[in-house]
């Protein structure tokens, strides 16, 4: 059963998953229990220590296990954005003899651009959708000097799915490891078939945030910056990853459930909003996409004065406008799919959305949009 | 070779919106287009690193044709209907 308490029923409703999902109840019982026997450094001898240990090992299994990985292949650290990191900073390190290119698409995570642009890179342009131009993307991988192509399963803003079965024979072809970050689908489902390097954050599937899952396939050749397993104890919140592990397992109990039923309020939500809201660019694949996500801009107006007027209506949202970015610029993933950037409003549900936080959000938005047109003076234009 | 040569056109009109941030532009554009005569190029000129990609956006959108950017922070877009 879906949990229903993550919300607050009457006022506010929260629609940021994509960012983090709210703490899941598993959670937090998990991380109370952990906190109370997986204290001890689980690399000792004593019972304590084993007892530790025996946490620690059950949660790397539960999570491989969720993958369809080894538990060997799974390593844990910081975040989502510091997996990013250690899986193109390992690889550049171990593939020096090669080179030490990256091939990445244009709308990556942008933890995955800043790991790939600390040394050479090439980006691989995306249409209006958000696919990965396979060309493009074949011809680059087949290039020398490639150490690393950076694909994303699905994409954090506009949810369309790229084509990891075919990025991934292009790969193989050039003898190209390829790294998946594969954040926004692993709450849903194991990863796809043909990663040799792949990532995932907690935060996203109501785990607890500190917990970012590395994933490095036997056989790749990949150099450990630091020691990230048992032999260094303190590298692995251990309490965290244990409660990660048990929200993991517990979302996918019911994700076939939870995502057809949160991909029909997100279908919902791409045709009502298209139909009430004058010009309004959803954008995104509309089938080939994640469960969660939508996204769309309302031209000429300001997407911060968007996102706050929502706010004060009760519902949380994220949005891709530069104004609502500390650098001032533009997402670059709209801004690479070519679509509006400014007015952009992203929805992004987790199993404690209700059906009727959907139905009061469509409710308010169009009248939200309208008010801030009319202040504007550009409710004729 | 002046700008407008380089735009390969007769952009004689300009919409100057620099200093002005997203949606600024976008809105100045919309206000502006139709006051002019169809096939008409007006040259925008916006340094809001979102205009470079929400001009043509517009364009798309409202059906208007996007020519082309002849130099950095400068637009041109005629006017199609």
């Amino acid at each position: 059963m879906a949990p229903t308490a993550r919300n607050d029923i009457t006022t506010r409703a929260y629609f940021d998953a994509a960012t983090a999902a709210p703490l899941h109840p598993v959670a937090r019982q998990a991380l109370s229990a952990a906190l109370d026997d997986g204290w001890a450094d689980p690399g000792r001898l004593y019972t304590e220590a084993r007892r530790a240990a025996q946490l620690l090992d059950a949660a790397r299994e539960a999570i491989a296990e969720c993958l369809n990985t080894r538990p060997d292949e799974v390593a844990f650290c910081a975040s989502g954005s510091h997996a990013a990191q250690l899986a193109i900073d390992g690889v550049r390190d171990a593939r020096t003899a090669v080179g030490a290119l990256a091939v990445h698409s244009a709308i990556e995570h942008s933890s995955v651009l800043r790991a790939a642009h600390r040394g050479p890179s090439r980006q691989v342009a995306v249409d209006r959708f958000g696919h990965v131009d396979m060309d493009a993307l074949a011809a680059a991988v087949a290039e020398p000097a490639v150490a690393v192509a950076a694909v994303q399963s699905a994409n954090h803003e506009v949810g369309t799915r790229q084509p990891i079965a075919a990025v991934a024979a292009a790969c193989h072809a050039a003898h190209v490891p390829l790294y998946v970050d594969a954040a926004q689908t692993v709450p849903w489902e194991p990863l796809p078939a043909g990663w040799s390097l792949a990532s995932a954050s907690a935060v996203k599937w109501g785990g607890p945030a500190g917990v970012g899952v590395l994933a490095v396939r036997k056989g790749t050749r990949w150099a450990r910056p630091w020691p990230i397993d048992r032999t260094d104890p303190w590298t692995v919140p251990l309490p965290l990853v244990v409660a990660a592990a048990a929200a993991l397992r517990s979302v996918r109990v019911d994700a076939a459930t939870e995502s057809a039923r949160l991909s029909g309020l997100v279908a919902r939500i791409r045709a009502e909003v298209a139909a009430t809201v004058p010009d309004v660019e959803v954008v995104g694949d509309p089938v080939d996409r994640v469960p969660h996500i939508v996204t769309f801009s309302c031209l000429y107006a300001d997407g911060e004065a968007l996102l706050h007027a929502l706010d004060r209506n009760g519902f949380a949202v994220s949005s891709g406008s530069a104004c609502t970015a500390s650098t001032l610029q533009p997402s670059h993933v709209l801004a690479a799919m070519g679509v509006l950037t400014h007015g952009n409003i992203r929805v992004s549900l987790h199993p404690g959305v209700r059906d009727d936080d959907v139905t009061r959000f469509l409710a308010v938005l169009p009248k939200v949009v309208a008010d801030l047109r009319a202040e504007a003076g550009v409710a004729d234009l | 070779m002046n700008d407008h040569d380089a735009a390969g056109s007769s952009a004689t009109d300009v919409l100057d919106c620099r200093g002005q941030r997203c949606p600024l532009p976008i809105i100045e554009l919309a206000r502006t287009l139709p006051t002019l005569a169809i096939g008409t190029v007006l040259r925008v000129l916006a340094d809001d690193p979102a205009a470079a990609v929400d001009i043509p956006a517009w364009c798309r959108m409202r059906g208007q044709d996007y020519v082309g950017s002849p130099a950095a922070n400068a637009y041109d877009v005629r006017r199609l209907s």
